[in-house]
């Protein structure tokens, strides 16, 4: 293990650093907020910087990076509160095709994202579904020449601004099996293909997707027909670490600029920073953002493995911690600052906001933390069932070796 | 001791009941129920029903057009008009200047202002914070300087809640800054449309308009608008807000989100069952209602304490303290039992007040509206009249003797 950044992420990370302190100050962003919540320039620097690939290994298509290089780069637009949709479109869209997508398909996909030219993000959750990853209600049925696709995707993150979706549909089955799960590439534009969008309480847009008998050429289906739910697992478990990565980002900052706060302003003819009370909550709040980091890298580690069960806890397990790490470190920010906090005139009432966000986007903390509750349930079945089995066949190692038995 | 409810009680608590389900108009009561800043409309139509009813200041004693009814029957009516989703009243109004000017003030300033208020013909906000006088309210510097029959006014207010709304400003002010500073201040009720006077809004973290910078260049005030004695304002404000304290358990308000979030929580679902019967769900709204169960018994204990007792300064903080934290943790919860709708911003739109006019609704079911406002304004619970690090200094203190 090294927990120590390698020169060529701290380049990286100084990078997204400069970056988000010249472009991504609290009034640029405030402008932002006032339009389209949304900067093309900022996601051509994205890409010309290429952080929208920083996260594919070069088979993949990207600069060699993986999960830790993706959560850099996350942390720090975290930090900044920036609003594009990097963790649906370069983490979930792009995980999703690469786990799905054959080989002509994520030669033809992966580049156009990594380029910034197209905004692709993965659409999948649905309301019903809640807490389910398996549940896909929007049914993809075949017509003559491919397929049409009728259902209701919901909360779909940065959605207004992508070009095209990676939207799972039903093929087959019942609504919560897991078989019958295809992927589908929809542009946007594509008829019966309607964007709903609102924004978040973060300041996000988000939409909902609404497919009416939206017509699509077979070859708009991603890799094989049924099979797609491990890809979306996956793609849902980058883009949960992506989340805790920005909401590392965001806790760092609030902690800090609190710090600061209270050695500065007065009452009682003494800086803030005097009172012991205060202290210790800043105390707890550092104790807080430790963890979470120390959560987050647990997590990252874990998408490496290819283990599935064991990616799926580890993952599960930050973000029902980070979840409510980053809310207490978020509140008490906003609590330190007084009156101030409250307002959109400050930048910690917008960190804690995007730490609210974060608590029950994908599932609120207790969603996670049950089923991590049965993941662990389960990996310690399959731990007594391999220990069983060694011990058995350790039972059949000494019957062959001794003499007795033969 | 005696805790049973006795029959008169419940009679009058129905009768109450039955008044305001006649009278209280549907569409007051729809916005009521969601989680917005009632409208200036939508309050003046409802006070100057209970008005008419005689019933405009529960809380006032009848000489000055309140009522005679027991604390108890007060609290009773207060969770009748919430659970009917009754928008809140001018509370700066009724509830803060209203006393000090029954119990301080002139004869004329109690036929000029109280009938107005009564009848909502006038709104009030309150100017006590400042820049840099927050929690170290006393060290406030905003200065009146007597010129003749008048007061000439100069400095700045922030925080005002619904000073773009107001007609009135019952302000503290600085009258003499050679003293020690409690010892300096004063009480001025000021018109928002004096001269000089100008508001700036602040919008808060629900994407909303409630708080307001005040500004006062030369603003000439009456001097008749001083109430009581110059330079005695501290201990009228201090009188105000053990009041403010003492309302701000709200434990009408926090029991009548507690039946919103059940209702959500019966429809809403997690794992293909409501999320009302998921047990970590279950368990959190059941630990949030056994704590309002707690506090609400608090808050009869304080209203039977004779207002002369001296521990009510303090027990009025625990009310405060844990008042604030439940509306905060019942508007959390109704979020999370929204899902992800319930992270999706709802412009108000039957309000005036949205920060983005423009802002599209969310395609979500209608209950959804309101409650992320809700979570987001309610971070303030804990920060206005007192933070709650100061209302842990009190109870160290005055109860404590730490
Ligand atoms: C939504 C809203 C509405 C309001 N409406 C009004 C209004 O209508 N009229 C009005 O006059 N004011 C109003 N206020 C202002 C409110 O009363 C002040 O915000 C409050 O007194 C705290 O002051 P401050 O914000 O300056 O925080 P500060 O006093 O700067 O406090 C910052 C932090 O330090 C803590 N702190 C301060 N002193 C101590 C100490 N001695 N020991 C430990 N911790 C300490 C505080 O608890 C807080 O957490 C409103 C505020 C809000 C948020």
């Amino acid at each position: 293990m090294d927990f120590s950044l390698s020169p060529e992420q701290q380049a990286l990370k100084d990078s997204a650093a400069r970056f988000v302190e010249r472009e991504y100050g609290f009034e640029a962003r405030n402008a932002l907020l006032r339009g389209d919540r949304f900067s093309a320039q900022h996601w051509a620097t994205f890409a010309e910087l290429g952080w929208l690939g920083a996260g594919l290994s070069e088979e993949e298509g990207g600069f060699g990076g993986g999960p830790i290089e993706t959560a850099i780069v996350a942390e720090e637009l975290g930090r900044a509160l920036a609003l594009e949709p990097f963790a649906p479109c370069a983490v979930m869209g792009v995980r999703a095709l690469l786990a799905q997508a054959s080989e002509a398909q994520r030669e033809a996909l992966i580049e156009p994202i990594i380029s910034g030219e197209s905004i692709c993000v993965l659409a999948h959750g649905e309301r019903a579904g809640r807490g389910e990853d398996a549940h896909v209600a929007v049914k993809a049925a075949k017509s003559n020449d491919g397929y049409k696709l009728s259902g209701r995707k919901c909360f779909v993150l940065g959605g207004p601004h992508a070009d095209a979706f990676v939207v799972s549909a039903r093929t087959s089955g019942q609504t919560t099996d897991r078989r019958g799960v295809s992927l589908f590439l929809v542009a946007a534009d594509a008829q019966g293909v309607d964007i709903v969008p609102y924004h978040g309480v973060d300041g996000r847009m988000v939409c909902d997707l609404v497919l009416d008998q939206a017509a699509l050429s077979a070859d708009a289906l991603i890799g094989e027909e049924g099979g797609a739910l491990d890809a979306v697992e996956l793609a849902l478990d980058h883009g949960l670490a992506s989340l805790c990565a920005e909401a590392v980002g965001a806790m760092d900052a609030a902690l800090w600029m609190t710090r600061d706060y209270l050695q500065t302003r007065s009452q009682f003819g003494v800086t803030l920073n005097t009172f012991q009370a205060l202290q210790h909550r800043m105390a707890d709040m550092l104790v807080e953002t430790e963890l979470a980091r120390s959560m987050l890298y647990r997590a990252l580690a874990a998408l490496e493995t290819d283990d599935p069960l064991k990616r799926r806890m580890d993952v599960a397990a930050a973000k029902a911690q980070i979840g409510e790490a980053g809310h207490f470190v978020g509140a008490w920010a906003v609590q330190l600052h007084g009156a101030i906090g409250t307002t959109e005139e400050h930048p910690v009432g917008h960190l804690y906001k995007r730490l609210a966000f974060v608590r029950n986007f994908m599932g609120a903390s207790d969603v996670h933390l049950a089923r991590f509750a049965a993941w662990s349930a389960e990996a310690k079945a399959q731990d007594a069932h391999g220990q069983a089995a060694r011990a058995g066949r350790k039972a059949d190692d000494r019957r062959r070796t001794s003499p007795v038995s033969d | 001791m005696d805790f049973k409810l006795d029959p008169a009680d419940e009679a009058f608590r129905a009768e109450m009941r039955a008044f305001i389900r006649a009278n209280l108009p549907e569409d007051v009561a729809r916005r009521g129920r969601r989680g917005y800043h009632p409208t200036h409309d939508d309050v003046q139509r409802w006070q100057r029903i209970l008005n008419a009813q005689g019933w405009g200041a529960i809380n006032w004693p009848a000489e000055h057009g309140g009522v005679d009814w027991s604390p108890l029957r007060r609290f009773l009516f207060q969770m009748e008009l919430k659970a009917a989703g009754a928008p809140v009243e001018d509370q700066s109004a009724l509830e803060l200047v209203g006393p000090v000017i029954y119990t301080f003030g002139s004869q004329a300033q109690k036929d000029r202002y109280l009938p107005a208020i009564l009848n909502a013909d006038e709104f009030w906000c309150q100017g006590f914070s400042e820049p840099n006088a927050g929690s170290d309210l006393a060290s406030l510097r905003t200065r009146a300087v007597r010129d003749g029959d008048e007061f000439v006014v100069d400095g700045q207010k922030i925080w005002t809640s619904e000073a773009h709304k107001a007609d009135m400003m019952f302000a503290l002010v600085r009258t003499n800054s050679e003293v020690k500073p409690q010892a300096g201040i004063s009480f001025l009720l000021i018109d928002m449309k004096s001269p000089g006077l100008t508001v700036r809004p602040i919008y808060t973290i629900n994407e909303g308009l409630s708080v307001n910078e005040v500004f006062f260049d030369s603003v000439r005030v009456p001097a008749e608008n001083l109430v009581g004695e110059e330079n005695r304002g501290w201990s009228y404000a201090k009188f105000l807000l053990t009041n403010e304290r003492a309302m701000s358990a709200e434990v009408p308000h926090t029991h009548h989100d507690l039946e919103l979030l059940k209702d959500i929580a019966a429809v809403e679902i997690l794992n293909g069952r409501p999320i009302a019967e998921d047990p970590l769900f279950a368990a959190k709204i059941a630990k949030l209602e056994v704590d309002l169960l707690a506090l609400e018994y608090a808050v009869l204990r304080v209203l039977h304490t004779p207002e002369d007792d001296a521990s009510l300064n303090a027990v009025s903080s625990v009310l405060k303290l844990r008042g604030a934290e439940l509306r905060q943790r019942v508007s959390e919860l109704s979020v999370e039992a929204l899902g992800e709708y319930g992270l999706a911003v709802f412009p108000d739109v039957e309000g005036q007040d949205n920060m983005d006019k423009l802002a599209p609704v969310p395609p979500a079911p209608d209950y959804a509206a309101g409650h992320l406002s809700k979570a987001m304004f309610r971070r303030a619970t804990t920060i206005y009249g007192g933070a709650n690090e100061i209302q842990r200094n009190i109870i160290a203190k005055t109860v404590l003797g730490l």
